[in-house]
Formats: structure tokens, C-alpha cells, sequence
């Protein structure tokens, strides 16, 4: 086997490892920690009848270790139990909700990422001069400023003053795809801004650590045009780290999607998580949580793997 | 004191602007905190000078008040994770072997979990009070001290005044307290502030969430939450805290920022 497939094996098998230990914290923060679970979803007026009937309901009386790998296999199988508030099936209520969420990220990471490329080569090109200032400025502002204040910013500007989109980004299955990108269109504007800024900032560090090594003066020394410097060597050596901030760019959108979601009611996985939470109905929490930490881990992963496939040198450890 | 840059002398400004009002808040809010004094939503006027909220409060109160929570709690959140990541990290990196391998791999755990997905799930099964905000906030956030804490702790343990106080027959906590204390504090000092601005964004996003401070006390996420509906008839009461929020976030980074610079160039470090 070449190293390179031990490498990509191995890292794949850390993040199924890390995974499951995941599952095993998640599903401890919500059973093992101090607080009746029962209490808390009945309230202090419910009868000790009803605690003890919900308790039974929930398997609170099993051991714990049993009742998590009964979860686990439950999780890989599939069936991911049944929500306490609503009596519905947790599985498929999250289906066309996590397809809504990923399709809110797509199209912010198809409008963010290629800008953010764009900004930052821009940024590097004009380096200590106006345009970078501005950049750094933007940068700073963007990570002070939180993501529903961003959110209702443009929807009081551009939703209700403007009236350019809707305020409010419904959609369902029997809307075309244009129909659809116009509900969300605020809230992908949203998602762009909050990474855009971070994801700009780290790409001209990546580009500007590789413009300053060595080889790269000895490519403009032995007389080699902008262009063949850029695209033959320092653009190979920038992928990875390029790489590395989108998808860690992703991951934040992942979660920078709860907010959003909740602040423009659209209806995907990250309401319903909050939603679920404030009604303490807790298979729903652990579910959600756990999608949440694998898309998070899955696309750390990826960055790793392209990390190595695109860098010789960590192909060979030491 | 001369050569403070004016960025830093704005943010220093702000962040003591909203600390003073913080604390001083009784004396400065014209109304009580949950008093109703007028219409719905009453533009800004003379006796109002901000309007009032969703259910006819005043909304500068509720900025003054809220500000106190917001600020109580991200500063009680703050000192929490600074004092138990920086311990850990510190004895993390004095013990080594096996007790540093698994407080690490542990950190590296939970820091997979993205923080509001792991702060939502612990909140599902916990009371939602100001003390468990706390708790959750600081612990959660005190892995990212851990991280730099050792980190840093690792590189002063090697020195040779370290070595000597250990020839001299010092105890842990000595070499802990009295040798690396001192020599980390100044990059620990300038994470503090963004540490904080992430605290503050935390417990407001919380709060909008609606699972932070709950009603009727008044903090910045919740107004923001409370006149949320108010947007899409045009009237801009939930903008005010959110804006509160930016500023004081901003100020506060400046102030950081200038910290940094001058705790780095001193060393002659990474400028």
C-alpha cells in the first residue's frame, strides 16, 4: 500500500474515532449531568406519576452504558428515535430540514469563497497600501460585530426599507430554483459577510508566506514572467493552506447558520435544534448535535486530506 | 502613557464608557428596570431618549440594565476560563507525560465540537440561570486557554530559571505560581480581550436564542430578541443593543490589539 492511502486511512479512521468518542460526550452531557431530565421537561408541577411514567418513557432507569450503545446503533442504522415534544420521527422530520440547511450553506460558501480568493489575492497584491487597510479594518469589524446583528442590519435596510427580498426566507419543495435563491437571498448575503472577512484575512497570509520564500525569488531571478511565478510556483504551494481556510470557513458556516436561520425563520436544522432545546425535548438535541459535530469533523477532515494530498512533504512523515 | 495610538485611546475610552455604566447603573437609568411608562414602540423623544420596547419600557433603561448583565456575565465568564484553563495549562505543561497526554487529547475532544452546538446541547438538560451561563460559558471557553496557556508554558518551562528554582528544591505550585505565572502573563493578558469579545458575542447570541438570560431581566441579546418583530414594520429598536454589542466588542478589540503590539514588541517578537 503507498504511503499516501496509510496516510489518507489513518485520518480517516481519527476522525471516525473521534466521532464516536463525540457521540459518547454528547450523549453524557445530556444524561449524566446533574438535573432530572424528566423534571425539566414536565416542569416542577408535574406529578411524580407522570415523572415516573416519562422517566420509564426515556429509559432513564436502564443502565446509561446500555442505553448509549442502544442509541449508537440506532444513530447508524439510521433511526435516530422519536422527538418527546411531538411524538414524530426524529430521522425524518431532520431529512428535508438538513437538505435545507446544506443548501443555504452551498450557495453562501458558492458566493463567499470564490470572493474571498478574489479579495484576498487582492489584498496581498496591494499590500500595505489603501485597499489592505481597508481590509484589515473590515476584518477587525466583522469578528466584533454578531451574526443577527449583520442579519437584521440588512434585513431592515434591504427587506423592509428597500424591499429588494423578502424579509422573511421561506421555501418549500414546489418553488423553482430561482424562486428559491430569492427567499434566501438575504440570508446567504448574511453567511458571505460573516466568513468573507476571516476567510479573506487568512488567505492573504497564506499567499504572502508563500510569495516570501526563497524559491520564489529565484523564480523572478532566473527571469520568469508574474504569471508563470504565480501559477507554477506559488500557487501549488498555496492550495493547502487556501484549502484549509475554506473548509475551516465551512465548518464556521455550519454553525454561524444556527443564528442565521433563526434571525430570517427559515426552516432548517439549526431552528429546529434551537427550537427543541427551549423545549428540553432532549433526543432531538442529541441528534441534531451529533449531525452537527460529524459535518463539522467531516469537513476538517477534508481540509486535512487535501492538506496531504497537495503537499509532498506531508506525505512522508517522519 | 504618550504614545498610546488613537485607535487604542477610542477603544479604551468606549470599553471604560460601558464598564462605568455597568456598574453605575441604578444611578443612571431614568426608569426601573421592568416598568412600563408608555406606548409600544414610542419613537425616540425627550422622555425617552431611545424609545421605548415591545411592551412600552424604556428602551434606555433596558440598554443600561442590560449592559450590566451582559457585562457581569461575560466578565464572570472570562475570569472563570482564564483561571482554570491557565491553572491546567500551566500544570499540564510542569507534570508532562501521561497527565498532559490526556487533559490535551481531552481538550482536543471538546474543541471538535463547534462551542454553540456543544453549549445548546448542555443547555438542553441544565436550568437556564445566570450562574450555569457561567459555568458553561467559562468551561467551554477555557479550553482555548488551556491550549494557548501550555502552549506558552511549555516554552518558559525549559529555561534556566526555571531549572534553578527546581535545583533549589521549589515545590510545583511555587514553580507554577512565582516562575511561570509572571513570565506568561503578558500573551495571556492580550488573548483576555478577545477572549471577553468572544464572551459577550456568546451569551448574546445565546440569549437571542432565548436560551441566555431569561425575561424579565434585561441583557443585550434578549432586547435584541424581545423587539426583533418590530423590524419588518420598519422600527429600528432591535438594531440599538445590537449596535451597543458591535461597539463595545470593537473598543475592546482595540484595546487588545494595541496590548498585543506592545507586548510583542518588547520581546522583539512577532511584530
Amino acid at each position: 500500500m503507498s504511503p499516501v492511502f496509510k496516510l489518507l486511512a489513518q485520518r480517516i479512521a481519527l476522525s471516525l474515532l473521534l466521532l464516536l468518542l463525540i457521540s459518547v460526550v454528547i450523549f453524557a452531557g445530556t444524561m449524566v449531568l446533574p438535573g432530572d431530565v424528566a423534571q425539566s421537561i414536565l416542569g416542577q408541577s408535574a406529578t411524580p406519576e407522570a415523572l415516573a411514567n416519562l422517566r420509564a418513557e426515556l429509559g432513564v432507569n436502564d443502565p446509561p452504558v446500555q442505553r448509549y450503545f442502544a442509541w449508537l446503533f440506532g444513530a447508524i442504522q439510521g433511526d435516530l428515535g422519536t422527538a418527546l415534544t411531538s411524538g414524530q420521527d426524529i430521522s425524518e422530520a431532520l431529512a428535508s430540514r438538513f437538505w435545507n440547511t446544506l443548501f443555504l450553506a452551498f450557495w453562501a460558501a458558492v458566493v463567499a469563497v470564490p470572493l474571498a480568493i478574489f479579495l484576498g489575492l487582492l489584498a496581498v497584491r496591494f499590500k500595505d497600501r489603501w485597499p489592505d487597510k481597508l481590509i484589515s479594518g473590515v476584518t477587525l469589524a466583522s469578528i466584533s460585530i454578531p451574526e443577527f446583528l449583520i442579519g437584521y442590519v440588512l434585513m431592515y435596510l434591504i427587506a423592509v426599507k428597500l424591499r429588494w427580498f423578502p424579509s422573511v426566507a421561506m421555501i418549500n419543495d414546489n418553488m423553482s430554483l430561482f424562486e428559491k435563491l430569492n427567499a434566501i437571498a438575504l440570508p446567504i448575503a448574511v453567511l458571505t459577510l460573516v466568513v468573507l472577512a476571516h476567510m479573506m484575512r487568512m488567505t492573504r497570509a497564506a499567499i504572502l508566506n508563500v510569495m516570501q520564500s526563497a524559491y520564489i525569488e529565484t523564480a523572478e531571478l532566473k527571469g520568469l514572467n508574474a504569471f508563470q511565478v504565480i501559477y507554477r510556483h506559488a500557487f501549488p504551494n498555496a492550495v493547502a493552506p487556501i484549502v484549509n481556510v475554506v473548509m475551516l470557513n465551512l465548518a464556521y458556516l455550519v454553525v454561524g447558520v444556527v443564528v442565521i436561520e433563526v434571525v430570517f425563520v427559515y426552516p432548517g436544522m439549526g431552528q429546529y435544534l434551537v427550537d427543541h432545546v427551549s423545549k428540553r425535548d432532549v433526543p432531538v438535541v442529541q441528534a441534531c448535535g451529533l449531525i452537527f459535530a460529524a459535518v463539522y469533523i467531516g469537513l476538517n477532515m477534508i481540509a486535512d486530506i487535501v492538506a496531504i494530498l497537495s503537499n509532498p512533504r506531508l506525505r512522508h512523515p517522519k | 502613557m504618550k504614545n498610546i495610538p488613537v485607535s487604542a485611546l477610542i477603544g479604551l475610552f468606549f470599553t471604560a464608557l460601558y464598564f462605568l455604566g455597568a456598574i453605575f447603573a441604578p444611578l443612571l437609568a431614568p426608569y426601573g428596570v421592568g416598568e412600563v411608562v408608555g406606548d409600544v414602540w414610542e419613537p425616540a423623544s425627550a422622555e425617552f431618549l431611545l424609545g421605548t420596547d415591545n411592551i412600552g419600557r424604556d428602551l434606555l433603561t433596558r440598554m443600561i440594565y442590560g449592559g450590566q448583565t451582559t457585562i457581569f456575565i461575560a466578565t464572570a465568564a472570562t475570569v472563570l476560563s482564564f483561571t482554570t484553563g491557565s491553572i491546567l495549562g500551566f500544570i499540564a505543561a510542569e507534570a508532562g507525560g501521561w497527565l498532559d497526554q490526556a487533559m490535551s487529547r481531552f481538550v482536543d475532544l471538546i474543541m471538535s465540537i463547534p462551542t454553540l452546538i456543544f453549549a445548546l446541547v448542555v443547555l438542553s438538560v441544565m436550568p437556564v440561570t445566570i450562574p450555569t451561563l457561567i459555568v458553561v460559558m467559562g468551561l467551554l471557553d477555557s479550553t482555548r486557554v488551556y491550549r494557548l496557556a501550555r502552549a506558552v508554558a511549555v516554552d518558559i518551562e525549559v529555561m534556566d530559571y526555571v531549572e534553578a528554582a527546581r535545583l533549589r528544591g521549589e515545590k510545583t505550585t511555587w514553580i507554577i505560581f512565582r516562575e511561570i505565572l509572571p513570565n506568561a502573563l503578558s500573551p495571556l493578558v492580550a488573548e483576555m480581550g478577545l477572549r471577553f469579545i468572544f464572551a459577550v458575542l456568546f451569551v448574546s447570541t445565546l440569549s437571542f436564542l432565548g436560551l441566555g438570560v431569561q425575561p424579565p431581566a434585561a441583557d443585550w441579546g434578549g432586547i435584541v430578541k424581545e423587539n426583533k418583530d418590530g423590524i419588518v414594520y420598519g422600527i429600528p429598536a432591535a438594531l440599538i443593543p445590537a449596535f451597543a454589542i458591535a461597539t463595545l466588542a470593537i473598543s475592546v478589540n482595540l484595546v487588545a490589539d494595541w496590548v498585543l503590539n506592545r507586548t510583542t514588541s518588547l520581546k522583539g517578537g512577532r511584530g
